[in-house]
């Protein structure tokens, strides 16, 4: 039995349930710390969960593949909780359809402006022109950004990764941001929180109120069809 | 709960088969999720108990299931090295200024649009 021991990290490595037991553990240590941080907003349950799996990964030398064949079971439950976030809406309906005209007009405005603003600063301290193309969608989420710029010829991956890095922004600083601006109502903060970054804005959104959320859950998806039509059009402009 | 799970997963597969058929620029789950709004709408009164259960379910850990895709940041290092001072000002300034100016746009609408109806 000792002379085994020897191999079980590499037979660890290989079993599909390990990875999601680390998964889940990491993330239950990452939220226990958030709650005992008392709100700090950088403490947040998803970034801190990822950045302590990245690095786990990347010292052990584990490829992402081996860790995917464990994890990939949570990811495909993100599809069917998308659908979920249609009952919330339904139970907002009533505000929905009566503040309908200030929230179509701040998705147009909105979703502007997040394109505009991360091309121009961007573009501002000299990324390349894949990065530029890359960073238009990243307010969207990350299936609508991906088919965006893989339409347009860009580079997919890097896309995937500045959508992520924008949701996780979005969740540790975006509710802390709007306390300071002393934004209180929790369908406006939910709205400018899914719309700028999409669903791990709108999961963290869930976790102030169903109200939050619900809101969230429109701005990501009424944000998701508006840069699906302005950046391939804005992209034909320049 | 199963039933709830059932009309959840249904939702999304004819949500899939609405983007193969039409090739629409959105994901299956985005268009399923605007299917149930609308059956939602068209069935009128409280949502089934069995779908608010599977649907409060699944939104509680929510968060949780971002976190695989998040680690595939993992194969970006050498791109996000490279470029990381414009790429990291970039995403958080604009993802701050979009949350910050959508917010107050809004507050400022949704205000006045309450004054001109009381």
């Amino acid at each position: 039995m000792i002379e085994r021991l020897g191999g079980l990290w590499g037979h660890l490595q290989g079993l599909p349930v390990f990875w999601l037991l680390l998964t889940l553990g990491v993330f239950q240590l990452a939220t226990m710390i958030a709650r005992r941080s008392g709100g700090f907003p950088l403490a947040n349950p998803v970034g801190m969960s990822i950045l302590a799996l990245v690095l786990l990964l990347h010292f052990t030398g584990t490829p992402y593949e081996r860790y995917w064949a464990g994890a990939q079971w949570l990811h495909l439950v993100l599809a069917p909780a998308t659908v979920a976030l249609a009952v919330p809406l339904y139970l907002q309906r009533a505000r929905i359809l009566r503040f309908a005209k200030p929230l179509l007009l701040t998705l147009v405005l909105g979703s502007l402006l997040a394109i505009f603003s991360a091309v121009a600063i961007g573009w501002a301290l000299g990324a390349s022109e894949g990065s530029l193309l890359a960073l238009a969608p990243k307010s969207a989420t990350a299936p609508v950004a991906m088919g965006i710029v893989e339409k347009l010829g860009g580079i997919v991956s890097l896309t995937a990764a500045l959508v992520i890095l924008t949701g996780v922004t979005g969740a540790m600083l975006g509710l802390w941001l709007l306390d300071r601006l002393g934004v209180k109502d929790p369908a406006v903060r939910g709205f400018a929180l899914g719309l700028a970054s999409h669903g791990i804005g709108t999961a963290r959104a869930f976790q102030e109120s169903e109200e939050t959320g619900a809101f969230a859950g429109l701005g990501m998806g009424l944000n998701a069809l508006m840069t699906s039509v302005l950046v391939p059009v804005l992209y034909g402009l320049v | 709960m199963l039933k709830g799970c059932i009309a959840l997963l249904a939702c999304l597969v004819v949500g899939e088969i609405v983007v193969y058929l039409l090739t629409l620029p959105l994901p299956g789950a985005v268009v399923g999720m605007a299917l149930a709004l609308g059956l939602l709408v068209w069935r009128g009164g409280e949502p089934p108990a069995e779908l608010r259960e599977a649907s409060q379910g699944l939104l509680q850990y929510l968060s949780l299931l971002f976190v695989p895709a998040g680690v595939g940041l993992i194969l970006h290092l050498d791109r996000l090295r490279s470029e990381w001072l414009a790429l990291s000002v970039a995403v958080v300034g604009g993802a701050l200024l979009t949350i910050a100016l959508s917010a107050l746009l809004l507050q400022r609408l949704v205000r006045r649009g309450g004054r001109t109806d009381d």
